[in-house]
């Protein structure tokens, strides 16, 4: 078939989109690059979005109307525009959930706006099964993006929810919905089976994400990355727009590798990430709710101590974790690593894969708080480096640092590679109490002779140390 | 199976293998920036939502494509700005001390 010369002109205009998301996306592998990445990008979104008008306007007919669009683009741009330059770097994690939750929700409507419009019986089999995947998909992202959001603000308890019974019924609830699915391509205009499917994707969204644990966190918005982008790649087989598929192919591409890379760093299998409710189980739960941990108590030194440690340091290698986050820590680490410099210490960082609630959440904080990124290391660079190492400072890092990852065997972490904090002469841990971390397990770092705990406040204490060290 | 699935899927595939090759690349350093990167590039569905607000529909299907319009815009602003705004942190040692 031939195309006018007005879609010719439109579906170039997606092609070039389609080649720029990719070179945009090809320069993010670098820092030094990355910026004009952004840019690309964005020249690309433009050439789509006006393709689309152009296409919508011109050559179909199908755009008549202007003022809701008109409307909706300029309160979403404002809104976009607020969230994009005003949120904190600590709630990142929190923002990148609620944006899956608004792709979700466009890409749901989307399916629903199809359907009522074009839907029923004239649907070919390709759309029918595209929009209900694109539905079920986008319905799902949406809710399971709310209550990853939920868990992160703390509206709904970070612990995992479990029931008897919860894998079984999610199972029968996800056959349920592809079986509906099919149902509609045999029958397309049966719309109580269509709304079926938005409702149990809804459904699904909830009860998927309810079993699953803060540490778990980081795997969580990988997924729910890569079901968003699913969705969108949907809708452009339900539509027959390419740059829909690529863009949602990249997406969920991205937001699968991201997911796989955060297993492989917690040494656990996707399967188990998204079933095992990690940090359910009872018997570390039990040792948490005792009043005193058996064993030997840990060495809690005072500001001084450990302030009097870090003045004899000659290298200090900084393990920051979520705790770093959530005290807003990362600007007073900053000005004791300063302190420290001027003496002639070295200071490194280590960075943990899952460290924090997202991936590369430290390096964000780090990076706001002006630390240079040649000064950050990955896990794999620098482990070699503690046992050469005076000081590991641990900040509000827990799991990370866990050793019972090399040692014990009935661990639920066991055979995660983990940060050597352990093996630095002395290790100085940062912590607000002597609880267990998020993911409710024991840390024997806590009780090792080389490691002296502070207690409160992390950046209170940081500050502190910055203060005694200026003396 | 209709010639369209076949193209679309042979889309699809190349995209996805395209974005696995480049994404693999991406440092640890920059997967948070890379996460609000790709949200961005999500908020495509707006091709998608503008036809379906533009349309000469029935109100519910107008309200339902608004409201996607609303979802995905803020998807594409936000999405580019946060992700420019963290990429000017990333600073080599010799930035601001």
């Amino acid at each position: 078939m031939t195309l006018s010369l007005a879609e010719t002109f439109v579906q170039l205009l997606y092609l070039a989109a389609s080649i720029l998301f990719v070179l945009g996306l090809k320069d993010l592998g670098d820092a030094q690059t990355a910026r004009r990445g952004v840019l690309l990008a964005e020249v690309g979104m433009v050439a789509a979005v006006a393709g689309t008008l152009l296409y919508g306007v011109g050559v179909t007919g199908v755009i008549v109307r202007w003022e809701w669009i008109l409307v909706a683009l300029l309160i979403g741009s404002a809104v976009g525009t607020g969230m994009g330059l005003w949120i904190p770097m600590t709630k990142m994690p929190e923002r990148i959930a609620l944006s899956h939750a608004f792709g979700g929700l466009a890409v749901g409507l989307v399916g629903v706006v199809e359907y009522l419009e074009h839907g029923g019986a004239k649907m070919s089999t390709l759309q029918i099964t595209a929009t209900g995947l694109e539905v079920a998909l986008g319905a799902l992202t949406f809710t399971g993006s709310l209550m990853a959001f939920g868990k992160l603000q703390g509206f709904i308890t970070g612990r995992p929810v479990t029931y008897v019974g919860q894998n079984a019924s999610n199972m029968a609830m996800i056959a349920g919905t592809l079986g509906l699915i099919g149902l509609l391509v045999l029958q397309p205009d049966a719309a109580w089976a269509f709304y079926a499917v938005a409702t149990l994707g809804v459904l699904l969204g909830v009860l998927l994400v309810l079993p699953i644990g803060g540490a778990d966190m980081p795997v969580v918005i990988c997924l729910l990355n890569s079901y968003a982008g699913l969705a969108a790649s949907a809708t452009g087989f339900a539509l027959g727009n390419n740059v829909l598929i690529i863009c949602g192919a990249l997406d969920g591409f991205s937001g699968f590798l991201l997911g796989m890379m955060m297993s492989k760093a917690m040494n656990r299998s996707f399967s188990n990430v998204l079933f095992g409710a990690f940090g359910a189980a009872p018997e570390t739960k039990a040792v948490t709710e005792g009043a005193a941990p058996a064993g030997p108590a840990p060495n809690v030194g005072s500001v001084e101590e450990a302030a009097e440690v870090l003045r004899a340091a000659r290298s200090v290698i900084v393990v920051p974790g979520y705790g770093m986050a959530v005290s807003q820590a990362q600007h007073a680490v900053r000005d004791l690593a300063n302190v420290l410099q001027t003496h002639g210490c070295e200071v490194r960082y280590a960075i943990h894969p899952v460290a924090g609630r997202m991936p590369g959440h430290m390096n964000v904080l780090l990076a706001e708080a002006n630390v240079p990124y040649d000064h950050l290391f990955d896990l794999e660079v620098i482990n070699d480096d503690f046992s050469a190492t005076d000081v590991a400072l641990v900040v509000g890092a827990n799991d990370v640092v866990n050793p019972a990852a090399r040692s014990n065997q009935s661990s639920p972490i066991y055979g995660m590679p983990i940060l050597s904090a352990d093996m630095a002469k002395t290790c100085v841990v940062l912590k607000r109490s002597l609880n267990a971390g998020f993911a409710g397990i024991e840390n024997e770092l806590f009780v090792r002779s080389n490691t002296m705990m502070v207690l409160g406040d992390a950046k209170k204490t940081l500050m502190q140390f910055t203060a005694a060290l200026k003396e | 199976m209709s010639l369209t699935l076949i193209f679309g899927l042979y889309v699809f595939f190349l995209a996805a293998f395209t974005g696995y090759q480049v994404i693999s690349k991406v440092p640890h350093l920059l997967h948070t920036p890379l996460m609000a990167f790709t949200n961005a590039i999500s908020g495509i569905s707006l091709v998608g939502s503008l036809l379906a607000a533009g349309g000469h529909y029935g109100t519910v299907s107008t309200v339902l494509g608004a409201v996607a319009v609303l979802a995905a815009s803020i998807n594409v602003v936000g999405g580019f700005l946060i992700t420019d705004r963290m990429l000017r942190m990333f600073k080599k040692k010799g930035g601001a001390r």
